[in-house]
């Protein structure tokens, strides 16, 4: 199950019939596997990797370090969700350290950034301070490299 | 005048993968499965390590038996591997390759006129190294039928008056061949009854699949006293270049060994070795995820043949398939270079490997899975192609 999920997780438009190959399985074997995976809410999505640089170039990427007051009941949980919830957040992690939620989002400008921190983020009862940092360049994005290094030579036969 | 060539160097021929990699050399858009080296780059770590090391300035020559911290790892290394401990001070030497580590263990343990026994196919400097180091080399075939691993009784029946080694490489390149502890301990007994020195070349033992791990035939008790084990970092790490092997072995031998490769070699390279402590220190999830990766193009390549009719069972080591070819009614030599011709495929064919090669090739899976798919592709377009000829002629 391993390797599959490493598979699918490297590239998830892979053929199922190469997948079987790979595997040592059937393709229906394969079927079933994947199809098990995603029932089981251990596969939630697939996704494609952009070079923002290539693409769409001027789209503003933030961090945003959100300090948070617990709740009696259910913790961080609640407001979490809550901002996990906005369209604008990509990604929401509860951390260790000096501030309690990283958030990760993306919009069209900066001013649409900064009217959902200054309206949303911040006027929320919990939220006690936000600290957001802009993204100036990606050199690697979920285990893919935007620029690759072109592949090194090797002899075409050695024994 | 002609300068002189020695007579036992003039008789060594020319290696037939040389001829083969010029002519794959002189064509555009091959896929290459001949390479017998992974095509991972040395993992980061490890080459951030090599890096660290010129910076501060380690350039310049070490023990001449490797650096302590080095032979230290090593003799961790080993011990897990086998259950077999090796003092780092005395018995681990560190070669420049596997290579040079089977060329100097040869050098100091023949006489001239001595025999070495070694199972075929196999890989290409074996036979000409013993011949460098004056002595005999007699090749004993290996099968299809068994996996191409050496049964005791063959070796047994092959050992001479005049037999003094025999150099084991198991999992084997070019066929992948593996030995099951049943195997390795039949072939340590009769090694044991007839007295022979054993050249263990483990350098795939860390790539063997299927959560089957190698069995070293050093592990087998009383093999400690008559073997040179022989391993190195280049496959199961991705550092080839790096040119880092090394020798166990009893101390007597190990000194005699010394003498050779200070005077031939005098060092291995320092910032090699600094790479290589990196690697046997903390390379050990990176060389599990590129041996996974090997395991899965394993399976493609597996099936993928049989599904095109050529016989290849499942190699449970290494990076190579040995996919049996006779069924095409073409010899190893034609089939390699028609496909090399017709479909710009290289790989290489099993004569090169000695002539009991012969009816198969080697396919190398140390390759991209975008190329492995695409070659497989025209192997199987190949195949179908020389069939339909043969049927036309036959009618």
């Amino acid at each position: 199950m391993d390797a599959l999920l490493d598979l699918l997780k490297h590239n998830p438009l892979m053929p199922r019939e190469d997948l079987a190959k790979l595997l040592g399985l059937t393709v229906d074997e394969v079927n079933d596997r994947i199809a098990q995976l995603e029932r089981d809410g251990v596969i939630i999505g697939y996704q494609t990797v952009i070079n923002r640089d290539r693409w769409n170039p001027d789209v503003v990427t933030a961090v945003i370090e959100v300090k948070i007051t617990p709740e009696r009941d259910g913790g961080f949980d609640r407001i979490a969700s809550r901002i996990a919830k906005f369209e604008e957040v990509q990604s929401c992690y509860l951390m260790s350290g000096g501030y309690d939620l990283l958030v990760l989002i993306e919009a069209d400008n900066l001013r649409q950034i900064a009217s959902f921190v200054a309206e949303k983020l911040s006027t929320i009862d919990a939220v006690v301070s936000t600290a957001t940092r802009f993204r100036l360049k990606t050199y690697k994005e979920n285990g893919a490299f935007h620029d690759l290094d072109s592949a090194p030579e090797r002899l075409s036969v050695s024994p | 005048m002609k300068i002189p060539i020695a007579d036992h160097v003039s008789e060594i021929p020319k290696s037939g993968i040389r001829d083969f990699f010029e002519i794959v050399q002189s064509m555009t858009d091959v896929i290459s499965l001949g390479i017998g080296e992974p095509d991972f780059v040395t993992p980061w770590h490890i080459r951030e390590a090599a890096i660290y090391s010129l910076e501060k300035g380690r350039t310049g020559y070490t023990s001449n038996l490797g650096l302590p911290r080095l032979r230290r790892a090593i003799s961790d290394a080993v011990f897990r591997a086998t259950g077999v401990r090796y003092e780092a001070a005395s018995e681990i030497l560190v070669s420049v390759g596997v290579s040079e580590a089977i060329d100097t263990a040869l050098r100091a343990i023949l006489n001239p006129g001595d025999e070495v026994l070694y199972h075929e196919p196999c890989y290409v400097s074996y036979n000409p190294s013993v011949k460098l180091a004056y002595g005999v080399a007699r090749a004993i075939p290996t099968r299809v039928e068994d996996e191409f691993a050496l049964r005791a009784d063959a070796l047994e029946a092959a050992i001479g008056p005049r037999t003094k080694a025999v150099m084991l490489n198991f999992p084997t390149n070019p066929t992948g061949a593996t030995l099951d502890r049943e195997q390795a301990e039949a072939i340590a007994d009769v090694c044991i009854r007839r007295n022979l020195v054993v050249l263990a070349d483990e350098i795939y033992s860390d790539l063997t699949y299927d959560d089957r791990r190698h069995f070293s035939i050093l592990s087998v008790p009383g093999m400690r006293e008559r073997t040179v084990y022989l391993h190195g970092l280049s496959k199961a790490y991705a550092m080839t270049g790096f040119r880092i092997g090394y020798a166990c072995g009893p101390r007597e031998v190990i000194d005699a060994m010394m003498k050779i490769h200070q005077y031939s070699i005098l060092c291995a390279p320092i910032v090699s070795q600094d790479a290589a402590v990196e690697a046997l220190e903390r390379g050990e999830p990176a060389m599990l995820r590129m041996r996974r990766e090997y395991e899965l193009r394993r399976n493609y390549v597996v099936s993928a043949l049989n599904e095109m009719g050529l016989d290849c069972f499942t190699p449970r080591g290494a990076f190579y398939v040995f996919p049996k070819i006779s069924s095409t009614g073409l010899t190893s030599q034609e089939f390699s270079m028609r496909l090399l011709r017709e479909k710009r495929v290289a790989v290489v064919p099993g004569t090169a490997f000695g002539p009991s090669g012969e009816g198969h090739v080697r396919c190398s899976y140390a390759t991209g899975l975008d190329q492995i798919k695409v070659a497989m592709e025209r192997i199987a377009e190949f195949v179908s192609e020389v069939r339909a000829e043969q049927a036309r002629s036959a009618a």
